[in-house]
């Protein structure tokens, strides 16, 4: 009876003397080939004693498998050429390809933008330098009024053409009048942009700061809906369990007007100023205001930076140290 | 605006907590941004009363006080106030007492003590120890009729609620004011205070006469004589008052015009009748070159643009803001005249910018705009005042110049548009209640209406939505609902630069970069420097009041800023330093905004990262920039195409090439002048990619569809050519490309030296065709790198090196 443990201890031996490439095809011809010693037992296998057969036959086909996968074994010890080598030391640094930043404004900004897109507003931009007549008077804040004191102003120097008085626009809320100068009811648009006060500098005031106007009219809107729209937005960029609240505030432009304040790590925190737009707005845009009515809100895009990022003083923003930026790396993605 | 809750009660009552109160008041819209307890320390102070005084055993000056502060035993004290004596009501210290210590004046707890071999059982308190005033010569002696053992914060303490009101709010300026807000919020009522007083068969116009000359600075100006007034010290009750709402008294008469400025917050002014010359008042522009002396000793020099109050001859008082100091109540003033007027807000404002830093009471409130329909009411009730305080008899009449006065329009407003606005059904009675607290005359007008006035002390009324706020606040904002927005979603407005700059930030910031926001404004030097132009740079943007001088204009590029971050960040970086700003520049346009033109700017220097794995670092240079420019051209799909020379003074000349999308100019590529980048105290090489967003926002897009990988083998061939050394690869790579069967051409290979001809490079490119639709045979190939050879013979005079 042919002894199959003799065959494979002597196709192993003769395969761990093999010590390239043509080694193993010769090996492989020799045992496993058409003509290989293990094919030939293989074939002879029907011309055996019926009680060797089935015994003989499963082993040697067994055996084939084992001296397959042994070659293949074999293949690779050769290919990885004396060598798992040393152990590597993990803990050396990887090369670290550059991780580039957004600026946490502009996180933050699209983060905001974000949600109201998912709530069906559009987004729309303004110019930086505005017309007084935009920034104020078209807002109700005609000159000598108390309200324009709510915004102290970077003017343009005048150029002497007789052309109207420029400024840095003082808030985004001018665009109210420009997208109303252009566009129909129903309107659902924000309002992001760059602002300018004249106003001194420290931990919480900054004099060029990011503000997010937002500007609804359609018929029949009430004071409900911008309470919805409004905590719909403050529970997504604060959580579903924020506590919200609306005190009555004043701005010349929405009547009744209202800042939407947030509890924040105990302490309630204006985070934006609304209110429904003021009829005459929406008379001068050549609407009915008893039929057209709607909401108009405002907020600074760096207070809610600081918040959700617990960043303490406003002027790290626009300092730009790379030290502060990557403190943001871990928020890559979130907006 | 600082409100004591003592005064506030007079007129109105409320059953709230300090802190429920100031709470309703916030969230109606006069926000309390403090609340500040007078009294709040006293925890074991109370009334008590000096039963009997002994002389101290051991001590001249120490006595020995018997207390009686409402406890059964009456305790001892030793006390060494010189006016201590027997049943006087004091405040006693018992022992645990947080007091003032009178010298170092920090908290101390009292403790039992002996002084002198006696022990002392608490203390009877001067103001100083109180915290109340400095006073220490003696003991403090209450007015009260409380009981023994009272707190002492029930008798004395108050809580000052200090409130910031909103500028269409001027009646928050006021007591009055508050109280009406109380009222509403609480469902009570306000108690209003008396102004009748009788007046004298004499009519006052007989005695002076008041002229407007400047009808639009000043609307209205009331005027009420009163003879033979006592000026003294005010009653205590008053005294109290002002010094709980933070004013010093001063005299009887003083006292009450600013007691009814708080009350009712007008401003009244008394002025020494017998001081005026003619005896009466010009309300008139200052004349050039006018001086006047003020009642806090300083000395103005007034022009036309002042508003002044004058007598016959000069000018007695700066209108709004401050009395003159010659025209001032003084003991001896037996007549006054009070002014109650009105003045224009913006008059006032300029006037008070010039002379005073922080403004008066009297501007302050001026400057938010009063209705001149509230200056009677004041006179009146300040009339009534004097004279229960100050004697004397009031002449009849009120002279009243009013050039102002405008018809007080009616406000009709619906029911449908209360329920419209705020989604809520307010029963009539419940809207016109509110408005009768708010002191809001109103009528019903059935079915729907409601006609409704605005009060004197408010100028807010004016159109029905007005109404609908005081509706909306006074129930509560918190209280309304709240309803998701319905309807169409409209469509959106596409600004493709703003689009682009976004996409711009994505791409840059994938490619290691980190993007900076700086600020708009620039210094003229800078800027010049930055352009690499000695010159004044055309068409910038000049500020007239810029947050510092010396950045006095809005960029028209964002180098300075850009370098000027690069070189502040170059210490902290550890290996490359890559920012980049998207933003907007500013150009002048003549009689129109500006040009907003969008820009980015990337910058990029030092050395890329080397490591311990035997990578080597090394300076990054122009060929990184380009790198980051390519990948963002591939990012964008949009090919930029380069041009050497860029005729920018910025850049290093050979150093630099202009970008490039289909013939159109975008923007500028290179090594950033090194005379440049060491101004800005950039150290090392810095390389600038700066494109125009606006300008490229355009070029791009159109119809695009992405091609399907062809299934097909691809074959791979090396060409190594042999060209002048001026010859462009990238020309020669375009050629190459252009061959029907060629997916994509890379350089592999530069090379001069031996067995290349002097003047002339080798060029090795790595050539894949393939064909979208078939497997190539070699002929195909073969047939393909010919014509390749041949054009590149014809078009470069390249040889085939291997030939």
């Amino acid at each position: 009876m042919i002894d199959l443990d003799a065959l494979e201890s002597e196709a192993r031996v003769s395969l761990a003397a093999v010590s390239d490439e043509a080694g193993l095809e010769s090996w492989r011809v020799g045992w496993l080939g058409r003509r290989g010693r293990l094919t030939g037992v293989l074939r002879g296998v029907r011309d055996l004693p019926d009680e060797q057969r089935p015994v003989i036959g499963a082993g040697a086909n067994r055996l084939k498998g084992v001296l397959e996968e042994a070659i293949s074994a074999r293949r690779a010890e050769l290919l990885g050429a004396g060598s798992d080598g040393p152990a590597l030391d993990v803990t050396l640094p990887g090369r670290r390809p550059p991780l580039g930043s957004l600026h946490p404004i502009t996180l933050t900004r699209r983060m905001m933008e974000r949600t109201f897109r998912d709530m069906g507003f559009d987004v729309v931009e303004g110019p930086d330098v505005e017309l007084e007549e935009y920034n104020f008077d078209r807002l109700r804040i005609p000159a000598g009024h108390p309200a324009r004191d709510m915004w102290d102003t970077i003017w343009v120097a005048d150029v002497d053409d007789g052309s109207p008085r420029q400024l840095l626009r003082t808030h985004t809320s001018p665009m109210q009048i420009r997208y109303l100068e252009r566009r129909q009811p129903p309107i659902r648009v924000i309002v992001p942009g760059t602002c300018y006060r004249y106003e001194a500098t420290d931990a919480t005031h900054e004099w060029m700061l990011t503000q997010i106007e937002g500007l609804v009219i359609d018929e029949d809107l009430s004071f409900a809906h911008l309470k919805g729209t409004l905590e719909a937005f403050v529970r997504r960029v604060f959580g579903p369990d924020i506590e919200t609240r609306f005190r009555c505030d004043y701005f010349p432009f929405v009547e009744p007007g209202a800042e939407l304040g947030v509890r924040w790590q105990g302490d309630w925190l204006e985070v934006l100023g609304c209110g429904m737009v003021h009829p005459e707005i929406i008379e001068d845009a050549g609407l009915d205001s008893q039929r057209y009515t709607g909401f108009a809100f405002g907020m600074g895009v760096e207070r809610v930076a600081m918040l959700r990022y617990g960043v303490r003083d406003i002027r790290h923003f626009y300092r730009n140290d790379i030290r502060f930026l990557r403190e943001f790396d871990q928020f890559r993605g979130t907006a | 605006m600082d409100v004591p809750l003592k005064w506030l009660a007079r007129y109105v009552d409320w059953n709230l907590s300090v802190e429920e109160l100031a709470h309703r008041l916030s969230m109606a819209g006069a926000e309390v941004e403090s609340i500040k307890r007078s009294g709040g320390d006293w925890d074991q102070v109370v009334v008590g009363r000096v039963a009997a005084v002994e002389p101290h055993p051991n001590a001249d000056r120490l006595r020995l006080a018997t207390v009686d502060y409402g406890a059964d035993e009456p305790l001892q004290v030793v006390c060494g106030a010189p006016n201590l004596a027997q049943g006087q009501t004091i405040a006693f210290a018992q022992i645990g007492a947080q007091l003032l210590d009178p010298v170092s004046r920090e908290p101390r707890k009292l403790r039992k003590g002996k002084i002198r071999g006696v022990t002392s059982l608490g203390m009877v308190c001067s103001e100083r120890e109180l915290g109340l005033s400095d006073e220490h010569e003696g003991i403090l002696e209450l007015q009260t009729e409380a009981a023994l053992g009272t707190p002492l914060a029930d008798v004395l303490g108050d809580v000052v609620l200090d409130i910031k009101p909103t500028p269409n709010r001027p009646d928050h300026f006021s007591i009055l004011g508050i109280a009406r807000e109380v009222a509403a919020l609480t469902g009570g009522s306000v108690r209003e205070p008396s102004a009748a007083y009788p007046e004298s068969s004499v009519p006052a116009a007989e005695r002076t006469n008041v002229e407007i000359e400047d009808g639009a600075g000043c609307p209205r100006y009331t005027a009420i004589m009163i003879d033979g007034v006592s000026v003294q010290p005010s009653p205590q009750w008053m005294q109290d008052a002002l010094s709980s709402a933070g004013m010093r008294p001063i005299n009887n008469i003083v006292d009450v015009t600013n007691y009814v400025m708080l009350e009712w917050g007008q401003p009244l002014h008394a002025f020494d009748y017998e001081i005026l010359r003619g005896g009466r008042i010009v309300v008139r522009r200052a004349r050039s070159g006018e001086q006047l002396a003020l009642l806090d000793g300083s000395e103005l020099a007034l022009d036309e643009d002042d508003l002044v109050i004058a007598d016959a001859e000069r000018a007695v008082a700066l209108a709004g803001i401050m009395g003159g100091a010659e025209s001032e109540i003084s003991d001896s003033t037996t007549t006054i005249l009070l002014e109650t007027a009105n003045f224009q807000e913006a008059s006032i404002r300029r006037s008070r910018a010039r002379h005073t830093e922080a403004g008066t009471e009297a501007s302050r409130r001026f400057e938010k705009s009063l209705n001149p329909e509230l200056a009677e009411l004041a006179a009146r009730r300040a009339a009534s005042l004097i004279l229960e305080t100050a004697g004397g008899s009031a002449l009849a009449g009120i002279i009243d110049a009013y050039p102002g006065r405008v018809h007080q329009p009616q406000v009709v407003v619906s029911q449908r548009r209360i329920e419209q606005i705020l989604s809520v059904q307010p029963s009539v009675e419940d809207v016109r209640g509110i408005l009768a607290a708010l002191g809001i005359p109103n009528r019903w007008l059935p079915p729907d209406r409601y006609a409704v006035s605005c009060p004197p002390w408010r100028s807010d009324i004016a159109v029905p939505d007005d109404v609908v706020e005081e509706i909306g606040r006074v129930l509560g904002y918190d209280n309304l609902p709240s309803e998701p927005l319905p309807g169409a979603v409209p469509d959106p407005d596409i600004n493709p630069e703003r689009v682009l700059g976004e996409r711009i930030r994505d791409v840059l910031s994938s490619l290691g970069l980190r993007e900076i926001i700086t600020y708009v404004t620039v210094g003229e030097d800078e800027l010049a420097a930055a352009l690499g132009d000695s010159t004044d740079p055309p068409g910038a943007i000049v500020l007239q009041n810029p947050m510092n001088a010396d950045r006095d204009r809005m960029r028209t590029s964002l180098r300075p800023w850009g370098l000027q971050t690069f070189a502040q960040n170059q210490r902290e970086a550890q290996g490359p330093l890559g920012l980049f700003e998207v933003g907007k520049t500013f150009r002048h346009r003549p009689g129109q905004l500006p040009n907003e033109e969008r820009m980015a700017l990337a910058l990029l220097g030092g050395e890329s990262l080397g490591s311990v794995h035997g990578d080597a670092a090394r300076p990054l240079d122009f060929y990184d920039a380009k790198g980051v420019l390519e990948q963002l051209g591939a990012a964008l799909g949009v090919a930029m195409e380069l041009e050497a020379d860029v005729e920018d003074a910025a850049f290093d000349s050979g150093q630099s090439a202009c970008i490039t999308v289909r013939g159109n100019r975008i923007g500028a590529l290179g090594r950033v002048a090194t005379s440049i980048a060491t101004r800005f105290g950039v150290d090392g090489d810095v390389l600038a990619i700066e494109l125009s967003v606006t300008s490229l926002a355009p070029l791009l897009g159109g119809d695009v569809s992405v091609s399907s990988p062809s299934v097909y083998p691809s074959a791979v061939e090396d060409l190594a050519l042999i060209v002048d050394s001026a010859t462009p690869a990238g020309n020669l790579a375009s050629a190459i490309a252009g061959n029907g069967l060629v997916e994509s051409v890379e350089l592999f290979d530069i090379y001069s030296g031996e067995q290349i001809p002097p003047g002339s490079k080798s060029l090795a490119f790595r050539v894949h065709y393939r064909s979208p639709d078939r497997t190539l045979r070699d002929r195909d190939v073969e047939k393909a790198r010919r014509g390749i050879v041949r054009r590149l013979q014809s078009q470069f005079g390249a040889t085939l090196r291997d030939s």
